[in-house]
């Protein structure tokens, strides 16, 4: 491998953004993106399950008849998201709520496989740790920027707290509807791809 | 029998998997650049919910709710924390089952349904549709019915997704938008001509 470690760290988040780029894990993190703290959460959790995920099949990735690799590396990866479901579930009960089944859906998100099957089988454990990091990072870096215009122009404020005052309280500011809508984040999508796209033409499709 | 097209209705059009929830994005953005393989893909994925919904209600009833192993004289005993990796394995054993039987006894379908059957184990809308269940408390008769509601959902979907792609060969958008992201926006539009039928009730 040609690539530092702090390399690792940064490539996924600008240079190849799982989401933007290669399209993976887009499922089940949309939904989340209408509350800051949900989606820091989210992105949190995603993160600690790609990179300890990545840690544990690259440990045993000699040991892996390759049969039988995508069954053992699901059950990886549910055993690690379990761990962080009980977690929540017991110190973080409202949030778990909030939450609902997109926790669980982080075993079918494409990213966590995608690095399983794509880094993690044939690297070393401490890339592939600094790996899941770093697209964990990737995937966050998405998920706050659609969540900070959703939330500050949807509801009017940055996690939980009022920035802009209603107009409905007394204030100045007219909620965009819009942006509380589950459509809204396919466009705030859509245009983080153009702006990334725009200034890294080599992203373009042709 | 109201009550089940009720939930029919409701998973196909209100709470359709890709368009108000984003599951099965990957696949959803991924194998609908034309109609055909689009038709293949969401058959695939009605078969496989169809059945593994029930299925992962069927478990969750007989051995993972508390008290469901009382004729093992376990009656305390509460399994539901290992339910995630339970409908998992189900949905993936399924997948494989149905690959092998297709295989063996239909080899025309295997053919059409065939590449997309791996995929299936790793799509969120299946795995989605299981957890809904859960979430939702559905009896059997219910499960069934989601399950054929929440497949069918995506099958249009996937299907109009297509069609409109297919048209969207001969737009001329600017270059950064190209492709993924005129998708991403079409997508979007269409979630929100399926939301105008938020306020219909049976």
């Amino acid at each position: 491998m040609a690539e530092t470690k702090y390399e690792l760290l940064t490539r996924s988040i600008f240079k190849r953004n799982p989401i933007a780029l290669l399209v993976l894990g887009v499922c089940s993190s949309l939904a989340v993106t209408g509350q800051m703290t949900t989606a820091l959460v989210m992105a949190i959790c995603v993160s600690l399950v790609v990179a300890f995920s990545s840690l544990t099949i690259s440990i045993v990735r000699f040991q892996i008849p390759s049969t039988v690799r995508i069954g053992i590396q699901i059950m990886v990866i549910a055993t690690m998201v379990i761990l962080v479901d009980q977690f929540l579930k017991a110190f973080y009960f409202g949030l778990s709520k909030q939450l609902s089944i997109y926790v669980g859906l982080i075993i079918t998100n494409c990213i966590v496989m995608g690095r399983a099957e794509g880094f993690a089988m044939s690297n070393p454990p401490i890339a592939s740790f600094i790996d899941g990091i770093g697209n964990g990072l990737g995937y966050g870096f998405v998920l706050m920027f659609v969540s900070f215009f959703r939330e500050l122009f949807g509801s009017g404020s940055l996690f939980g707290m009022q920035v802009l005052p209603l107009a409905g309280d007394g204030g100045w500011y007219i909620r965009n509807g819009l942006l509380v809508l589950p459509a809204s984040a396919f466009f705030m999508i859509a245009l983080l791809i153009w702006l990334m796209r725009t200034f890294d033409p080599s992203q373009q499709e042709k | 029998m109201g009550h089940y097209i009720d939930i029919i209705f409701r998973s196909i059009f209100l709470e359709n998997m890709p368009l108000s929830f984003f599951l099965g994005m990957c696949t959803f953005l991924a194998i609908s650049k034309q109609v055909k393989s689009a038709i293949g893909l969401g058959a695939a994925v009605l078969v496989i919910q169809i059945i593994t919904t029930p299925i992962n209600n069927f478990i969750l009833n007989t051995v993972l709710k508390p008290g469901a192993l009382s004729w093992l004289g376990q009656p305390n005993l509460d399994l539901t924390f290992l339910g995630l990796l339970t409908y998992i394995a189900i949905i993936a054993a399924v997948v494989q089952i149905l690959e092998m039987v297709l295989d063996r006894f239909m080899p025309s379908l295997y053919n059409t349904l065939g590449i997309f059957l791996p995929l299936l184990t790793v799509n969120c809308a299946i795995f989605g549709a299981t957890l809904f269940m859960v979430e939702r408390d559905y009896t059997f008769g219910e499960s069934v019915a989601y399950g054929f509601g929440a497949g069918g959902g995506f099958f249009l979907a996937v299907v109009a997704l297509a069609g409109i792609r297919e048209r969207l060969e001969y737009a001329d958008p600017p270059a950064g938008l190209k492709g993924l992201g005129i998708t991403f926006i079409t997508t979007g539009l269409m979630a929100m001509a399926f939301m105008g039928l938020a306020g219909m009730e049976l």
